[in-house]
């Protein structure tokens, strides 16, 4: 069955739309991660325009972490003090990676910079991931380890406008949260992701929160930021397609309850391992792309 | 169909055929419909246009969608990348394109007038502006535009049929692909004579968004804000339900 999207301007398949949302949704559940990584090059793959992917892909993220974050709220693990500061500096840093995604696509650049995003980010983390994973499994299976120090203090303890956070159990500059919300906030906008991918290691290694408050907080912080950049998308370059949004939003939802099912039986670091091997599948794919002989150098591209 | 609009149709084509057409009327031709509607199960369509011819002769049928200014970017390797290192914008270049004819054009007419009448997909006139590009680099770019049109079938190379019933009458079905661009077309019927065009007429076909794609459409462009605003709307409700849904699973 056809439907006719009105942003794309193109016919789709109902059922691969929500098909993709099923699978997606299933792989997030099990993962506990937002997806959005993996659906905007998927989106960008069956054909959908580009700068129509990412938007809408936003608008799927706010319902997805607005489903999550109640979950996580009633079990108290929103870090909300937290959660307010990252998505000030995620506020302003999804303003400006609006505008920056509305320049280059005025300057042709926009898929190479999405896909470079893409690639350079995917790889880095899933790399990490996979070492990490590696490492804790080999160690298991040898000797314990000894026990890690809550936090470590250097020279980012030294910085002003220092603030208590209780539930994080944080004595540290609220510089610093801003800035990693500020720097999640632009990639949010300028890839079409919830940035959790990113935001979840930040908050673990560089601000030093403990892991249990860690998805709930950006959770929260990502409903408001992936709803600024469903706004300015939708206000500067009209690119938000909601009938879209709500048709990977239906499989997306039923896919998460049957992934968060499977994920219970698995482990946590064949898990972190196996997410690590799928990031790095598709930013292999996004690369070779790159580097690879396009089928015509020319293109059409959006006259400004 | 409607033999009398038709026939009005072709009074008023026949006033404003292009100069240099002869002024005989020799040609009648109207559309099955004037009207494309994009709704939601839309997935292309097919149109038909038929008519009838004064004497012997060749009819070619082309389709027009509106004329709009494209921009064509050129890759090139950066760094063992891929990347749009140049851009050139056509200042006007349809929308659509696709012809049909009795008989293969080389045998209709000479080149000179397939030129004139912008017949076949390499008569298409695509022209950058002079100062920006010679003339051999002009063409690359007109043809990678058109390669690019193609492939996403909207620029058709294949010349369709145009199938006559005896003598006089003939008739063409216009094929339209489900990504078909808005706004008005022109249906240019052309009837030839010995390689000469000796009547001409043109049709407007409109294409358009209808029912709830429509609305959506104009409202995301129209009221952009509050378009924005009930997209999160719509998300957060949808959010939440899902939360209901788990909770009681």
């Amino acid at each position: 069955m056809q439907i006719y999207l009105p942003i794309a301007e193109m016919p789709v398949n109902v059922f691969l739309l929500l098909g993709m949302g099923g699978v997606i949704g299933f792989l997030s559940g099990l993962f506990g991660v937002g997806g959005g990584f993996l659906m905007t090059p998927l989106l960008i793959f069956i054909g959908i325009p580009p700068a129509v992917a990412v938007g809408t892909e936003a608008n799927q993220i706010v319902a997805s972490s607005v489903s999550g974050v109640l979950a996580h709220w009633r079990r108290g693990n929103v870090d909300f003090k937290m959660g307010l500061v990252l998505l000030l500096g995620g506020f302003a840093g999804s303003t400006l990676g609006v505008m920056v995604f509305s320049f280059l696509r005025g300057l042709g650049q926009i898929d190479l910079v999405i896909s470079l995003s893409y690639v350079i980010f995917l790889g880095t983390i899933g790399a990490l991931m996979l070492y990490e994973s590696a490492r804790t499994m080999r160690r298991r299976k040898t000797a314990p380890g000894q026990r890690r120090k809550l936090h470590q203090h250097n020279w980012v303890h030294g910085l002003p406008l220092k603030m208590r956070f209780r539930r994080s159990k944080l004595y540290i500059s609220a510089l610093l949260p801003f800035t990693v919300g500020f720097l999640v906030g632009v990639l949010a906008a300028i890839m079409g992701v919830g940035g959790g991918f990113v935001m979840v290691p930040a908050m673990i290694y560089l601000l030093g929160m403990p892991t249990n408050v860690v998805i709930g907080t950006s959770l929260f912080q990502i409903i408001f930021v992936t709803a600024n950049v469903t706004f300015l998308q939708s206000y500067a370059n009209q690119t938000v397609d909601v009938v879209l949004a709500l048709l990977l939003l239906t499989g997306a939802v039923i896919g998460a309850q049957f992934g968060a099912r499977a994920g219970a039986k698995l482990q946590g670091e064949e898990l972190r391992g196996l997410l690590a091997l799928m990031v790095l599948a598709v930013c292999g794919k996004l690369f070779f792309d790159l580097l690879v002989t396009p089928a015509d150098v020319y293109s059409i591209g959006v006259v400004r | 169909m409607r033999p009398a609009a038709a026939f009005l149709g072709v009074v008023a084509a026949c006033l404003l055929a292009p100069a240099g057409a002869p002024k005989a009327n020799t040609l009648v031709a109207d559309l099955s419909r004037h009207l494309v509607a994009i709704s939601t199960g839309f997935a292309g369509t097919d149109v038909l246009l038929f008519g009838a011819t004064e004497g012997e002769g060749d009819v070619v049928v082309i389709v027009r969608g509106p004329d709009r200014p494209v921009a064509v970017h050129r890759k090139s390797r950066v760094l063992g990348v891929w990347v749009n290192t140049a851009q050139m914008t056509f200042d006007r270049a349809p929308s659509f394109y696709s012809i049909a004819s009795s008989r293969p054009l080389a045998e209709i007419a000479p080149a000179t007038v397939l030129a004139r009448h912008q017949m076949g997909l390499d008569n298409l006139r695509l022209e950058l502006p002079r100062a920006k590009a010679s003339a051999n680099v002009a063409q690359e770019w007109r043809a990678g535009l058109i390669r690019n049109h193609e492939a996403r079938g909207l620029y058709r190379a294949e010349v369709g049929r145009v199938t006559f019933l005896g003598n006089r009458l003939f008739r063409t079905r216009i094929d339209l692909p489900a990504n078909l661009p808005t706004g008005t077309y022109q249906v240019e019927v052309f009837h030839l004579q010995e390689g000469r065009v000796v009547s001409a007429q043109t049709t407007p076909l409109q294409v358009s968004k209808v029912g709830a794609e429509a609305a959506i459409y104009d409202f995301a462009y129209q009221n952009s804000a509050l378009y924005g605003l009930i997209a999160i709307l719509v998300a957060l409700m949808a959010g939440w339900a899902a939360h209901l849904v788990f909770r009681k699973a």
